[in-house]
């Protein structure tokens, strides 16, 4: 059914409709009303969860990491200082191939603390064994939480997934989101049947120690999985299409008009829609630009990229992250894709905007497509003011 | 409980760890309907090494510090399942993992009213690692980040009064136990299952390796522990102490003998009065004191 | 794809901590034993067992030689013997 809403509401829908088990979360901008209208839900008698008030993240992905252990569906939500603060946990979630789904709103890292949008957050758990998904909008969004139980609790599977949406811009944004209703959700959505659990009918040990004999072959075994995840993606996007009429095609990439591009940007999240607006502006020129946006980070989906970029002679990677001291993040894997390959872009730039929640502006994407020559250049910041940069301290 | 051992034999702990003589008592305690969430720890670590394992209930082991918060989750997940009422749910830990690191999951556990027992195996210092201090070592106690030497008599600090902490909680049901008194300890955790709430349970456990001592000394170390008002037995029920292990005390010095780690202070005679404050302050504050 | 993940109980031995015995090991005499159970109660290995007066034993496969058991027997019954002793049984 279609609605007007802020993202954080839609988020909240889809998670009621998906029915988790438990819920926990503690309370961090811009995430914060996600929570509570799922609170409110529960209060209400919409939602017959069991809603687990935390004193902190770290103990909210326990909660549901022990949720999880013992058979039952769940759902979390963090940003930021807060998923930093529970990474330990994120790791151990993965390691111990818990299905459990959880919403990052992306925001940007302290120090200096910032609530608005980059995402320096999830990308910096990127090593995790958590699946990372990317909203551009929130009808994404909404599907992708119901693509990311599916996927999690595949018994092929097993893995955590993280359902990435620009704090704020998308969050306490307002869009008309068609929200699926509860017999199409049953539809594609089977009861979470778990592959092993805490259960006193059949006691097993769940987080042993394991010793140089025994520790490498799970790290190994997860690895593979997210190999063969890219498979099983097609044919989880296929049958949500069937069911929903929304076609994410294999789920890993959205070409926009990249058939005969000579410049192409790459990016993830929400700043595709301005890259589109942009690509829409200058093609109109005649000007032969296009985008890759990344949908699934991780696993990331190098020969995709491959195919798509091949044959483009300049690309720009737009990074709303960066990795202090060497190259960004996305662009690292752009540049691995086509390493040694015989084909591939004859420059791979690389950008970083945004940060901090700094503006993305049509310019600034005009910007990218100007810097964007034969000259390759590196985590080249955009919009940045020099003014504010200081040789020594205290000037 | 012979049949189908709920904590097996075969596990690698030290020979006569008091540890592992309350751990075994009190699953049997608590019986074969019961999902037990373990903190890392000596625990943790000697019991399940894979592919072994000497848990014969459901067993989970996340981080250091959650157990509180992991047994929150569990028992949130089988109240959703309906099946609460029938199944005990127990967040285990070492001292450090329950009064130091973990005491934040601890604590939200306690204030959120969990069906959970949660028991603290105290050894009094962080033992798997290499016997370094807790909040929970006594004062003057030597270990190997409060070691006794030519400007120091071991621990500064007196001993974190975490019992104390989970009365303030406002729970139903905390009590001290001991090894050195395992009949206590099954009476107790049987008593602490049959309460709905939060309940919390701190199990004095000698280590012959941390403390010094030999095997066979198990029971007199832990003993005089109680019988000399260092380490008092008690049980709050609704913030009330209800009940306390009356003793003839015994002089501190008796117990500082029995250990190598409070060997250096048997020839300071300031700092034994000192630790006989400590126990003379507990006796009169639990009264202690057999009446004549 | 799955790596070592969890342990079924009934599919764990255990090791055998009995190798681990080298001074002394539990010699129950069979002579006072009231059947109190303590030693079966206190032996962190649980691997005493037994039901009868005079019928509790420690498992050597296991048992690593603490003499706690020792110690706690009302009756001294249980006597903590050098490990080079011959006429063990089990």
């Amino acid at each position: 059914m279609k609605e007007f809403l802020e993202g954080s509401h839609a988020i909240a829908e889809i998670v009621k409709a998906c029915k988790p088990g438990v819920i926990s979360a503690y309370p961090i901008t811009p995430q914060t009303h996600i929570v509570e209208d799922l609170a409110t839900m529960v209060a209400n008698g919409e939602l017959t969860s069991q809603f687990v008030n935390v004193e902190s993240e770290h103990s909210a992905a326990s909660v549901v990491l022990g949720a999880s252990a013992t058979g039952v569906r769940v759902y979390t939500a963090t940003s930021s200082q807060g998923l930093f603060y529970m990474q330990e946990v994120v790791f151990n979630i993965a390691g111990m191939r818990l299905p459990v789904v959880m919403t990052c709103a992306n925001r940007a890292v302290s120090a200096p603390i910032n609530i608005w949008n980059d995402q320096q957050d999830s990308i910096s758990l990127r090593d995790s064994g958590w699946f990372q998904i990317y909203a551009e909008d929130n009808q994404e969004a909404v599907d992708f939480h119901l693509i990311a139980y599916r996927l999690a609790e595949d018994k092929r599977v097993m893995l955590p997934v993280m359902v990435c949406m620009d704090g704020f811009i998308l969050t306490h944004g307002m869009e008309t989101v068609d929200i699926p209703e509860q017999d199409k959700v049953k539809k594609f959505l089977p009861d979470y049947n778990a592959l092993y659990k805490l259960d006193t009918a059949h006691p097993i040990s769940m987080g042993l120690l394991a010793d140089p004999n025994y520790y490498m072959e799970t790290r190994f075994a997860i690895q593979e999985t997210m190999q063969e995840s890219i498979g099983y993606l097609a044919d989880i996007s296929k049958k949500f299409n069937t069911v929903f009429g929304r076609d994410y095609k294999d789920f890993l990439v959205e070409e926009y008009q990249i058939k005969d591009a000579e410049k192409v940007i790459v990016a993830m999240g929400s700043v595709c829609g301005t890259i589109k607006e942009v690509v829409d502006e200058q093609r109109a020129k005649g000007k032969k630009v296009g985008l890759l946006r990344i949908i699934t980070y991780r696993p990331f989906p190098y020969a995709r990229v491959y195919e798509a970029l091949k044959d483009i002679p300049k690309v720009a990677v737009l990074d709303k992250a960066v990795s202090l001291g060497a190259y960004a993040p996305i662009a690292v894997e752009l540049k691995a894709a086509f390493y040694g390959k015989k084909k591939g872009p004859k420059v791979i730039s690389s950008f970083v905007a945004g940060l901090g929640g700094r503006d993305i502006t049509l310019e600034s994407i005009h910007e990218v497509f100007r810097r964007l020559t034969v000259k390759e250049v590196n985590s080249d910041f955009i919009d940045l003011k020099p003014e504010l940069l200081k040789e020594e301290y205290g000037e | 409980m012979e049949n189908n051992p709920l904590f097996k034999s075969g596990h690698t702990a030290c020979a006569g760890c008091g540890q592992a003589i309350a751990a075994r008592l009190v699953i049997e305690a608590a019986g074969a309907n019961t999902i037990v969430v373990n903190n890392t720890g000596c625990l943790e670590v000697f019991s399940t090494k894979y592919p072994e394992t000497a848990w014969g209930v459901p067993w989970i082991h996340s981080l250091f510090e959650n157990s509180a918060a992991v047994a929150s989750g569990v028992e949130a997940a089988l109240k959703y399942l309906g099946k609460k009422d029938v199944t005990n749910v127990i967040a285990q830990g070492g001292d450090g993992s329950t009064g130091d690191i973990g005491l934040q999951a601890l604590s939200g556990m306690l204030e959120r009213g969990h069906d959970i027992l949660y028991v603290c195996y105290d050894n009094e210092a962080y033992m798997n690692t290499g016997v370094q201090r807790s909040g929970l070592t006594p004062f003057d106690t030597n270990t190997s980040t409060s070691p006794a030497g030519a400007k120091s008599s071991g621990n500064l600090r007196p001993k974190k009064a975490v019992p104390e902490i989970c009365v303030a909680h406002g729970i139903p049901y905390v009590a001290t136990a001991s090894a050195g008194f395992p009949m206590d300890i099954t009476r107790k955790v049987k008593k602490a299952i049959s309460i709905k709430g939060p309940k919390y349970i701190q199990i004095h456990v000698p280590c012959p390796l941390g403390w010094r001592y030999e095997t066979n000394q198990m029971l007199p170390v832990a003993k005089l522990a109680v019988d000399t008002g260092l380490y008092p037995l008690f049980e709050y029920e609704n913030g009330i102490l209800a009940a306390r292990k009356q003793i003839t005390p015994k002089p501190v010095e008796e117990y500082l003998k029995s250990q190598g780690r409070f060997k250096h202070l048997l020839n300071n005679p300031e700092e034994i009065k000192k630790i006989q404050e400590i126990a003379d302050n507990n006796i009169k504050k639990y009264g202690l004191k057999v009446e004549a | 794809m799955f790596g070592p993940l969890t342990v079924d109980p009934l599919k764990s031995k255990g090791d055998k901590t009995g190798s681990w015995r080298v001074q002394y090991r539990p010699h129950y005499l069979h002579k006072d034993c009231i059947a109190c159970r303590m030693c079966l109660i206190i032996c962190p290995e649980g691997c005493v067992h037994g039901k009868e007066k005079n019928a509790f034993y420690a498992d050597y496969n296991f048992c690593k030689g603490c003499g706690v058991c020792a110690d706690i027997c009302p009756k001294k019954d249980i006597v903590m013997v050098p490990e080079e002793s011959k006429g063990e049984d089990k």
